[in-house]
């Protein structure tokens, strides 16, 4: 693939090695799928037949109440007349220290985001170019090119770009299955530590994204205690991306890091070794405005960070208009609230109707997605080749754009991430549906003899599902057979054209 | 005793400890941020000027904003409503807005800012909206093209002086070198051919490759464009050595003087080079931090006709994307034909007054400078003022005019300049009357400098070398004047 790129003339010599490898990790499959979807997007009326996005991990569920505020709150734009006697300063405001009100207006909010329970100082608040920049900006402050970050599996695909492609830190992943539901243990992580420490790698710390993305779960608060004492014991970081924290909807509070330093005793916790990484773009839906946060608790960090968020600082028109919307707590609570309650329907709608078609997902209680297991209609159990014939499938026949495990280095195959928040209810109910279609369509000839034997159901209910998933997987491999035929599923970064 | 050097050993032990657990980047101070240029700036925010409430406080120099045309903008908003409130036509946009984070950037943005940049340039070069990668700032934009043309260890030759933050943006996080390209004062700091060279050969003695040249056009500090001999000779030197050329253009809408902004796409067309590799290692940056005087709002761009460099920058500008509501809101801003060349006559005419009330100022208190014709800033000559021609002796004056002028003003030295005591002082980033109080303190300062200076030499000869040394001069600077080029 790096040949591909380098074959640029004069010029292709004497770029970097950083401008010429694949190492951005855009040319994964990743992409494919939105490449399709991009030739050929869902409209309800325009393009009703189009590919519905669910790749794309958005909240669009509570502009609406944003949008109003902005209209109810004219002074908080430095453009319009009722704010632009501010226009000047705002203009003028480049210090990489940021707006006061604006981290203050951040701390507020990321205190509620975790119902109160913690508090956060805005000096420690340092901006970045949204976690995309924050991320980046923490590796460049913890660790040298080299240098080894472990990341629990299955991780945001991403992370292969923002935290290695220019810091030259490698991530060794610590690989979650799905027999214990993908739950992160202090054991895994402590094999994973010892064998990267016996291959002579030098282990500079541990960062995950919680609540999770892809899975949706949060990590349990005594784990989360005792992934401190471990980092503290063993004298490494601990990086948790919260970006999610605010899209729990169900079950158990989520817990901060942050509440953790706070409960733990000063002999368990090194808070020099803790770092969070925040956005404004899932919890709030704002991705466009480019509001990352690097929240750490060692002064030194917090002192580079800032210097480096030079690279990616907050436009002073974005921070002035959060800083009076974020400090409005009357806005805050409804929309926490409001939100939270949103992503429950929705995610409740979601997962009913995937139960329909006989499709389940991994229990969550957070996050814009679910973590679907399509597990029992691969070709091949447990094969990555099937998974991405499966994903193809999916895309052409079922035109949905969703993301296959394999993209976020999952280690079993079958699993889907799918995106429920980035849609309006319409949308999602033609989702629905053609979901539903298609899995009935391909085990009609199952139906007819199910309801011919009522009385005999529930005795014969386990046969029968695996009977249905036999012939799934039979009309699938159909279907498969179809695809492989057919030019247009093959993108040219496909591995199947390796095999 | 022993106990207090074991306590300190200890805690020395620790210390060192918890900054190995760290990056390199931390604690080196490749940030650069230890420098006078700095420094000054600390000391202001300790003890703000203000006209009412602190009138005695410290005046801030060292700033190269452009303040001088907000209302222009401001009076624009007021007629664009929609512009304002996140309206297209009327309706609101803003979920479009809240969500777009395509690295691409907004196509009606991108189209915006290469027709505002062709305009600087009187139309006499195009620029593709397609080559333009946009950046947080030029800040990030030259660090993205830096990751892009450079492995750690590798060089880059900047004319000096040169912009403090080059040492942070360029080679912090990069690994990459600077390598100074001399410039003298004996021929108004312009880049020659023995210089260029002399720099490649000095880098290839480190043992660094050279992978290109960057300069700044109109230069920071000098406050001077680039003459037609000098851009020839930079695009002959990177064609005979393979190598590429950054011109950062963010003050290619300050020039003030009767001369037209010449940029390096200028001369490409003129030397009929388009079209060839000469031209696909020539890179542009550009910000809107100085013309339109919002260095808030974070708005770099990258220009390149190289289409591997900008897909990798493309990709990398996802670490520092500018925000849908500004992009919104300058497309519609830049897309105002009427606006953009009222305003950029009128920025002109503004800088051109206030430059002159500075150098006029500067002249009445016996000090001169190198004559500009663009930039927010003079390069000040105050090498009469040193009692030795040291770095030391400018570091001395300069704490005199922080500390007891109260004037923050940037050092020479900061700005990797080889020859002691000139100081870079902006002017564009205050009002009228806080220029006239600054040049006040400094005339004060100067006469009371030379009465102090005569008082306490006792002895006869050193007053006749004083007197001989400020005679020498003034005589200087009057045949200085004399020999100006056209040109500049």
């Amino acid at each position: 693939m790096g040949s591909l790129i380098k074959s640029g003339g004069v010029s292709g010599a004497i770029l970097s090695r950083i401008a010429t490898n694949d190492q951005h990790g855009e040319n994964s499959e990743y992409f494919d799928g939105w490449k399709a979807y991009d030739k050929d997007p869902f409209h309800l009326s325009r393009n009703p037949h189009g590919i519905i996005q669910m790749g794309l991990a958005e909240n669009q569920l509570c502009l609406d109440l944003i949008k109003d505020w902005i209209k109810e709150n004219p002074k908080a734009s430095v453009c319009t007349p009722e704010g632009v006697y501010q226009f000047s300063d705002i203009a003028n405001f480049q210090d990489y220290h940021g707006l006061k009100e604006f981290r203050q207006a951040i701390a507020n909010f990321m205190g509620k985001a975790r119902g109160g329970r913690v508090t956060f100082d805005p000096e420690r608040i340092v901006m970045s170019g949204g976690a995309t920049g924050a991320n980046e900006t923490i590796m460049f402050c913890l660790a040298d090119p080299g240098d080894v970050f472990l990341v629990p599996s299955p991780y945001y695909a991403a992370f292969d770009r923002d935290l290695r492609w220019r810091t030259g830190v490698e991530i060794v992943p610590v690989h979650c299955s799905s027999s214990n539901n993908f739950k992160l243990t202090v054991e895994a992580v402590e094999w994973a530590y010892k064998k990267a420490v016996q291959s002579n790698k030098n282990v500079k710390g541990l960062l995950f994204t919680n609540p999770s993305n892809p899975l949706g779960t949060i990590l349990d608060k005594d784990t989360l205690k005792n992934l401190v004492r471990f980092v503290t014991r063993n004298n490494i970081h601990l990086v948790v991306d919260e970006i999610y924290a605010a899209t729990v909807f169900a079950g158990e509070n989520f817990a901060s890091v942050a509440e953790v330093v706070k409960d733990l005793d000063s002999s368990e916790v090194n808070v020099d070794l803790i770092h969070i990484v925040y956005s404004l773009s899932k919890d709030m839906g704002l991705p466009g405005f480019r509001v990352g946060i690097v929240y750490s608790y060692n002064d030194s960090v917090v002192s580079c960070a800032r210097k480096m968020s030079s690279f990616g600082l907050v436009s002073s028109q974005t921070q002035f208009m959060l800083a009076s919307m974020l400090s409005d707590d009357s806005f805050v609570d409804n929309f926490l609230m409001e939100s939270s309650k949103r992503l429950g329907i929705r995610h409740g709608v979601f997962t009913l109707g995937l139960k329909k078609a006989d499709i389940n997902c991994l229990i969550s209680t957070a996050g814009l997605f679910v973590w679907m297991d399509l597990r029992h209609l691969l070709r091949v159990r447990n094969s990555f080749e099937s998974e991405i014939e499966l994903w193809h499938i999916i895309i052409d026949k079922v035109k949905l754009n969703v993301s296959p495990g394999s993209s976020f280095q999952c280690t079993e195959p079958g699993w889907f991430r799918v995106c429920f928040a980035n849609m309006d209810d319409d949308t999602l109910h033609v989702a629905l549906r053609r979901i539903q279609d298609f899995v009935s369509k391909n085990s009609n000839k199952t139906a007819e003899k199910a309801s011919d034997n009522d009385q005999l159901i529930q005795n014969n209910n386990a046969k029968k599902q695996k009977w249905k998933q036999s012939n799934l997987r039979l009309s699938f491999r159909r279907l498969y057979e179809d695809g492989l035929s057919s030019p247009g599923i093959m993108s040219p970064h496909s591995p199947l054209l390796r095999t | 005793l022993f106990f207090s050097l074991f306590f300190d050993h200890n805690l020395f032990d620790l210390k060192s400890e918890k900054m190995k657990q760290l990056s390199t980047k931390v604690t080196s101070n490749g940030h650069g941020q230890d420098s006078s240029y700095f420094l000054g700036w600390e000391e202001y925010e300790k003890n703000p000027y203000d006209e009412i409430k602190n009138p005695n406080g410290m005046i801030q120099m060292g700033l190269a904003e452009n303040q001088l045309c907000f209302d222009l903008i401001e009076s624009w908003l007021a007629k664009n409503p929609d512009a304002a409130s996140l309206k297209r036509n009327g309706q609101s946009i803003f979920k479009e807005l809240a969500l777009f984070q395509d690295y691409h950037g907004m196509p009606e943005f991108k189209k915006a800012m290469a027709e505002f940049m062709e305009e600087i340039r009187g139309n006499r070069v195009t620029f593709n909206p397609k080559k333009i990668v946009l950046a947080a700032g030029s800040t990030s934009a030259n660090e993205t093209l830096m990751f892009c043309l450079a492995e750690p260890g590798d060089a880059f030759l900047l004319p000096t002086p040169y912009y403090p933050g080059f040492d942070r943006d360029l080679k912090w996080r990069t690994g990459a070198e600077i390598v100074p390209i001399h410039c003298s004062s004996s021929n108004g700091f312009q880049i020659t051919e023995s210089a260029l060279q002399q720099a490649y050969q000095q880098a290839h003695k480190l043992g660094l490759k050279v992978k290109g040249v960057l300069v700044t056009n109109p230069s920071n500090p000098l406050g001077t464009a680039l003459t037609r001999r000098e851009l020839n000779l930079l695009v002959d030197f990177i064609t005979s050595k393979n190598i590429h050329l950054i011109s950062d253009e963010i003050y290619s809408g300050t020039m003030f003087g009767f001369e037209q902004f010449i940029s390096v796409m200028d001369v490409l067309k003129d030397k009929k080079l388009e079209n060839t590799d000469v031209t696909k290692r020539v890179h542009v940056v550009y910000s809107l931090s100085k013309d339109l005087g919002l260095p808030g709002f974070r708005v770099g761009a990258i220009y390149s006709n190289d289409d591997m460099i900008v897909s990798a920058a493309t990709k990398m500008s996802s670490f520092g994307l500018v925000s849908s509501q500004t992009q919104y809101l300058l497309s519609a801003l830049l897309s105002d034909k009427k606006f953009t060349s009222q305003y950029l006559e009128e920025n002109q005419k503004r800088l051109k007054s206030r430059q002159k009330r500075l150098v006029s100022g500067l002249e009445s208190a016996g000090i001169t400078c190198l004559r500009s014709n663009a930039g927010l800033f003079c390069w000040v000559d105050m090498r009469h003022l040193l009692d030795t021609n040291t770095f030391e002796a400018e570091l001395d004056l300069w704490k005199k005019i922080v500390y007891n002028v109260k004037l923050n003003i940037s050092p020479g030295s900061s700005c990797h300049c080889t020859e002691p005591g000139w100081f870079r002082v902006c002017f564009a980033n205050m009002s009228e009357d806080t220029l006239d109080l600054a040049l006040k303190r400094l005339k004060t300062f100067v006469e009371s400098t030379d009465c102090g200076r005569m008082i306490s030499r006792s002895s006869h000869e050193r007053l006749k070398s004083l007197r001989k040394k400020t005679v020498s001069n003034w005589v200087f600077r009057v045949s200085w004047s004399d020999r100006v080029p056209d040109e500049r």
